[in-house]
């Protein structure tokens, strides 16, 4: 696998720099034909290897490097095979989810947050997106999986069950043409299937009844269309926590709703954490609702992760000048400041990302060391790390 | 000829009409806009959504007034209506002492370049089968704005004022980023050389480092050309960053309406100190004792009796539920529509 991905690449750059001498920004039908073939046949692969049955345990049993985690991602990269070339949506990211803990993930669109945590559901849209290589693991309970190497009928039986994913748009996620009781109902019916029918239903009430819907057993029979954005929400959430999973992963979850009911629903995200004791990752834009919620934050920047550490350290110590940048670009209630911060520039494209600092471009503290290849991971304390030279320990590095 | 001579005297007496003329740009009185509730085989209205239930308010000249509400409580009705974009049920609005719901197509159409807006969605407010340098000029060429050997000049010299290059005259919409695609917007909006303009979330569908560019860029155009905005926006921490007055709207009603100092330091309505409360301040350390407002916005096609914010409110009183609260002056400037201030009320 490694292999055919140098090839790739090395066929992909070959095209990049033609393209570079020509100085135009659009490919020809010829180019996207090679580079859709191209894809197909790594897809192709990549497919074959998932789709294979009676997979051995031993292939996806690993063990975790800290037993206090629940999920460690360790160099995943996560590609989308698109007719224009490769993107490449996370690129080398690893970050741990320690057990009862909340953990936020910050960027802006595009940045690859979303498509993490899609991979650790194993919910890629496929065959475009795959997993080219590293861990994620997943710690069960009795049984530590390998997410990227787990074969599909095994992920059914984790997805909803161990790990819960909430969605951005309540409106779209439920299903409009059934009742809200069957929608959380079949979650637990699939995972649990010595309960009957009528265990089902009062554990379904007594879901619904816990996420603060008061008249629970009328909901129970409503349609989707019948409840509010944040009603809605709360049945995600209830749906999403009716397994007690271990984790669950929140994408954006209050992004779609008003700030009095955004307060409303993370309010109860907190009293639940506490209740059923998971972890929590935390999507979001909103550097905000990260503060909030989060005891770890980690920041990502196209597809990268170029800070992380315990919120207290990120907030009160941002060591990336994007970070930094972030901070100063949101206007705070209470806080007058004549002009916002604004970071220069865009996001680079994610077909052809360069191959020093992301960001070398749109940053004001750049100096020579940043034009070299893209910066590792220093440390600043037991828990902080940031990819930036600036805090490089070599004197040479810095001038 | 005689037509243009009359439409100027109709647009002068406007003008002297109101004794106010100059101070404030914009004059709403009693705004209200019904949408019925269409049903049966005659669509007879069978009732009707209270989008906007009576809002008045002044925009001094050269100010920016922000406006601020859950979805559904009729912000962006506000925005629209005082526009004429569509039509009111009862009320007024001033344009620079120019009643605007009196004027007939052809003064309307003429008083058009002078109040512009600025749509909440780059991706469909642009037609995408007309080039850049199009979409902005379009307007321009049909009001006359510039004399014709002077528009190319003219369309460059607002393109670069609003971040864009030259080159990206002959581009297509679908070739910008959001962020670039909100900076076209807002350069057709201000090609026209307005006195007036109706941002109805012009951030919101933006990343957070892309909001702040757009919102220095309003703020230096407002500066350079003299303009009045009416801000509209879900998000209090833009609002208050931007905005010299703040009005806070609950179901079609504007509750709360103060300068930004008074009403950030000290909101008086219980809503506004709810939605105030709620805002997510970017820093661990500070815990803030939140007010939860219990539930959502009621419905308005049926909006609860006596004071609309009555089932949500914490301070909730017997008169509340019955009586629908008067316009309060608090301090100068400051007014609220709750009973808790009123002093007859308290006696």
């Amino acid at each position: 696998m490694e292999n055919n991905g140098n090839r790739k690449t090395g066929i992909l750059s070959s095209i990049a720099t033609k393209r570079q001498i020509k100085k135009v920004n659009y490919i020809s039908a010829r180019e996207a034909r090679q580079i859709a073939k191209e894809n197909k046949k790594i897809m192709m692969q990549y497919e074959k290897l998932y789709n294979r049955k009676n997979v051995p345990e031993e292939e996806y049993r690993t063990l975790m490097r800290d037993p206090n985690n629940v999920v460690e991602i360790d160099n995943l990269h996560t590609y989308f095979f698109t007719d224009i070339g490769v993107v490449k949506a996370v690129n080398g990211v690893s970050f741990d989810i320690p057990k009862g803990k909340t953990v936020g993930v910050v960027g802006e669109s595009g940045c690859g947050k979303s498509v993490t945590s899609l991979a650790i559901m194993q919910l890629l849209q496929r065959p475009l997106g795959q997993i080219v290589s590293g861990e994620i693991r997943f710690d069960a309970g009795d049984f530590v999986y390998n997410i990227a190497k787990t074969p599909a009928e095994r992920m059914q039986k984790i997805r909803g069950n161990k790990m819960a994913m909430i969605f951005q748009e309540p409106m779209t996620s439920l299903n409009p043409v059934f009742r809200i009781g069957e929608q959380v109902d079949e979650a637990i019916m699939l995972h649990n299937p010595q309960l009957s029918k009528e265990e089902v239903k009062a554990r379904t009430i007594q879901m619904l009844e816990m996420v603060g819907i008061a008249n629970s057993q009328g909901v129970y029979k409503m349609f989707p269309h019948e409840l509010s954005g944040g009603m809605r929400q709360r049945v995600m959430i209830a749906m999403a926590l009716s397994c007690e999973p271990r984790l669950i992963i929140a994408d954006e979850p209050t992004t779609a709703l008003d700030v009095t009911i955004q307060a409303q629903i993370l309010d109860l995200l907190r009293n639940l954490k506490e209740k059923i004791n998971s972890s929590i990752m935390l999507i979001t834009h909103d550097l905000g609702v990260i503060a909030e919620m989060a005891d770890y934050v980690v920041v990502m920047y196209a597809g990268k992760v170029i800070e992380k550490g315990t919120a207290k350290d990120v907030f009160h110590n941002p060591a990336h000048p994007y970070t930094i940048g972030l901070m100063n670009s949101k206007p705070v209630v209470g806080k007058r400041v004549e002009k916002l911060y604004s970071i220069p520039g865009n996001v680079p494209n994610p077909i052809n990302m360069p191959n020093y600092c992301y960001f070398r471009d749109r940053c004001d503290k750049r100096f020579k060391a940043c034009d070299g290849e893209y910066p590792p991971e220093f440390r600043l304390n037991e828990n902080h790390t940031v990819s930036c030279y600036l805090y490089s320990q070599e004197k040479e590095a810095r001038k | 000829m005689t037509s243009t001579l009359m439409d100027d005297v109709m647009l002068s007496i406007g003008k002297t009409e109101n004794t106010e003329k100059g101070d404030y740009i914009i004059e709403v009185k009693n705004l209200k806009k019904y949408y019925p509730i269409k049903k049966g085989l005659l669509s007879k209205a069978a009732g009707y959504v209270k989008a906007i239930d009576g809002v008045s308010f002044k925009i001094k000249r050269g100010t920016t007034m922000g406006l601020v509400g859950e979805s559904g409580c009729g912000k962006t009705t506000v925005g629209k209506t005082i526009l004429r974009l569509t039509d009111k049920t009862e009320g007024e609005v001033y344009f620079d002492g120019i009643p605007i719901f009196e004027l007939d197509r052809k003064n309307l159409r003429k008083l058009r370049p002078r109040i512009q807006i600025i749509f909440q969605d780059p991706y469909s407010s642009l037609s995408p089968r007309l080039p850049v340098g199009e979409i902005i000029g379009e307007a321009v060429k049909d009001n006359n704005i510039v004399p014709k050997e002077e528009y190319d000049d003219y369309i460059t010299k607002i393109m670069l004022d609003c971040g864009l290059q030259p080159y990206h005259k002959d581009r297509y919409p679908h070739e910008f980023s959001g962020g670039q695609r909100q900076r076209i917007c807002i350069a057709r909006a201000i090609a026209l050389k307005p006195e007036f303009i109706v941002c109805d979330e012009p951030v919101s569908a933006l990343d957070v480092s892309i909001q702040a560019q757009i919102i220095n860029l309003l703020k230096d155009l407002q500066e350079k050309y003299k303009l009045t905005y009416l801000f509209i926006s879900h998000d209090l921490s833009v609002v208050e960053h931007i905005s010299d007055t703040v009005g806070v709207m609950y179901l079609g009603n504007l509750v709360e309406f103060a300068d930004k100092e008074s009403i950030f330091r000290n909101p008086l309505h219980p809503y506004t100190k709810a939605l105030f409360s709620a805002i997510p301040i970017p820093d661990p350390d500070v815990k803030m004792k939140r007010i939860i407002l219990e539930g959502s916005i009621p419905s308005p096609a049926n909006p609860p009796s006596g004071c609309k914010f009555h089932t949500r409110c914490h301070e909730c009183m017997e008169i509340c539920k019955k009586v629908p609260p008067r316009e309060i002056e608090v301090e100068k400037g400051h007014m609220v529509v709750c009973h808790l201030y009123d002093k007859e009320v308290a006696k």
